[in-house]
């Protein structure tokens, strides 16, 4: 037989042979492969399309989420500042107070002292003065007995005068 | 690549074949021995009958049906062992029975001149009901798995042409033929295994060289041409016949050019797949030849790692050549269904 020329019976047998197996396979075996190929591809791109949609869900509910936690960070700073503030306010009042109640205390027990001093001083004069009557009387007593002494006194007096 | 490997190989065996029939013509006549220029094309070429090898003088074959028909005798059934020497199993008009021979070209003949059609099942129609006997065992057998799971993830032989469906269905057809492509996927995928597994298991010792055979080609080229211009829209014929955006003066000479067109494009589906697979067998058994030509151990070991060498790019060829010829199916087809626009260039 020729290699280049084609032989009719070949062609016939092989239309034929051809033509059946088409026939065979597309009934038996490419319908349902094609139709099982083509379910599948739209569940599977279904089921990634589910998935994407819970993804987009759950990214949602993340940035909330975080939206939430940002906002409660931001009050959180905010009372905590606002504490802050009132604690170093409040030491700052109570230093002021407790500056002026020094103060006032001080000058409370300065003027207590000047008092007591004062009468201090009144009670040691009036002691002197007691004193000094009582001494000035014992001496007068003992010493007016005799004449003599009191000259001298009298004499001791007016030295001490002119040298004062 | 595999271009210039192909390109190669065709180059190669056009000169061992040159070489070893010359070199064979001389031996015949001083020894006597076998032309391997024929041995060659024997494996190549159709037959009557389909034989296997040799063990001593026995001829290990298969005597196929011969069908003829003639106009005045009507359809007639032979066995080819009918028409051959029971020795040698040579064919020839000496061996003629019932007023018809096989000639040694393998044709048959009436003895008496008149006109007779051969319908015979020869070696490639056993072939061809071969390939299509495990074509439909795979896919049948995948398919049951389609029917009784359903759609779920693909288990056994279904995980295995699985793949290769999606990617005739997804990367040839769709890609090729655009949004009508769903129509052509079973011819497409049909045509892709028959191409591939035919040339799988052409590659077999002792296999018909079917997809090889110029008759099979043209019968797939036929196919394909019916189909594209079956499915021609207005837009592929009015390309043709009154092609847009080109000077009224020219327009006879792109017709014709473009009519040509139309059976070129089959025309060379035709010869690519018979040339690439042809080729491919001559150069293998011109390397087993040359081992029965030096009848040296050295030539054994050399032309039996080429002949492996070689049948793996065949390997290669066959899957590359079923996909080349499916894919120009679907990009004619996908030429003739496309709807252009108005402003196209060309």
């Amino acid at each position: 037989m020729d290699l280049i020329v084609p032989s009719s019976g070949l062609i016939f047998w092989q239309l034929i042979g051809f033509l059946a197996l088409f026939y065979v396979l597309l009934k038996f075996a490419w319908k349902p492969m094609l139709a099982a190929l083509e379910e599948r591809d739209g569940s599977i791109e279904s089921a990634l399309k589910a998935a994407e949609q819970a993804r987009n869900e759950m990214a949602n509910l993340k940035a909330e989420n975080e939206k939430l936690l940002a906002e409660a960070r931001v009050e959180r700073d905010m009372i905590l500042t606002k504490a802050q503030e009132a604690s170093k306010r409040m030491i700052e009042e109570a230093k002021e107070e407790s500056i002026k109640q020094g103060a006032l205390m001080i000058e409370n027990a300065k003027a207590v002292i000047e008092t007591e001093k004062k009468a201090a001083l009144t009670e040691v004069k009036n002691q002197v003065a007691i004193l000094t009557l009582e001494v000035t009387e014992k001496l007068l007593r003992k010493n007016l007995s005799d004449q003599a002494s009191q000259k001298e006194l009298v004499d001791e007096f007016v030295k001490d005068l002119k040298l004062n | 690549m595999t271009r210039k490997i192909l390109a190669l190989s065709v180059l190669f065996s056009v000169m061992l074949l040159s070489f070893t029939s010359a070199t064979f013509a001389a031996g015949s006549e001083t020894e006597g021995g076998e032309d391997p220029t024929g041995f060659i094309m024997h494996h190549i070429k159709d037959s009557h009958e389909w034989h296997f090898f040799n063990v001593g003088h026995t001829h290990v074959t298969l005597p196929l049906p011969v069908i003829t028909y003639a106009p005045d005798r009507g359809l007639e059934f032979y066995s080819s062992k009918d028409f051959q020497n029971p020795e040698t199993h040579k064919f020839g008009k000496e061996y003629a029975h019932n007023g018809i021979y096989i000639d040694d070209h393998d044709h048959l003949g009436r003895v008496d001149g008149a006109a007779i059609y051969d319908f015979s099942l020869t070696k490639n129609v056993a072939m061809m009901i071969f390939v299509i006997a495990v074509i439909l065992y795979i896919f049948l057998s995948a398919a049951s798995h389609y029917k009784k799971h359903g759609a779920v993830a693909p288990r056994g032989i279904a995980s295995w042409v699985e793949p290769i469906i999606i990617f005739v269905r997804d990367e040839i057809a769709e890609k090729s033929i655009g949004p009508k492509y769903k129509k052509f996927v079973p011819y497409l995928l049909t045509l892709f295994f028959f191409v591939w597994i035919g040339n799988l298991l052409g590659l077999l010792p002792g296999a018909a060289n079917l997809t090889g055979n110029i008759a099979v080609t043209f019968t797939l080229a036929i196919l394909t041409f019916i189909i594209t211009n079956v499915n021609g829209n207005k837009d592929y014929w009015k390309h043709v016949f009154a092609t847009p955006g080109v000077p009224v003066a020219l327009l006879p000479i792109i017709v014709v050019v473009e009519f040509i067109g139309l059976f070129t494009k089959p025309f060379a589906l035709m010869v690519r797949l018979f040339v690439a697979i042809t080729a491919g067998h001559i150069v293998i058994l011109s390397f087993i030849a040359l081992v029965f030509i030096f009848e040296s151990y050295t030539i054994g070991v050399v032309s039996t790692l080429m002949v492996t060498f070689i049948n793996m790019i065949e390997l290669l060829v066959a899957t590359i050549q079923a996909y080349v010829f499916t894919l120009f199916t679907a990009m004619y087809i996908g030429g003739a269904v496309a709807e252009h626009a108005h402003d196209d260039h060309h």
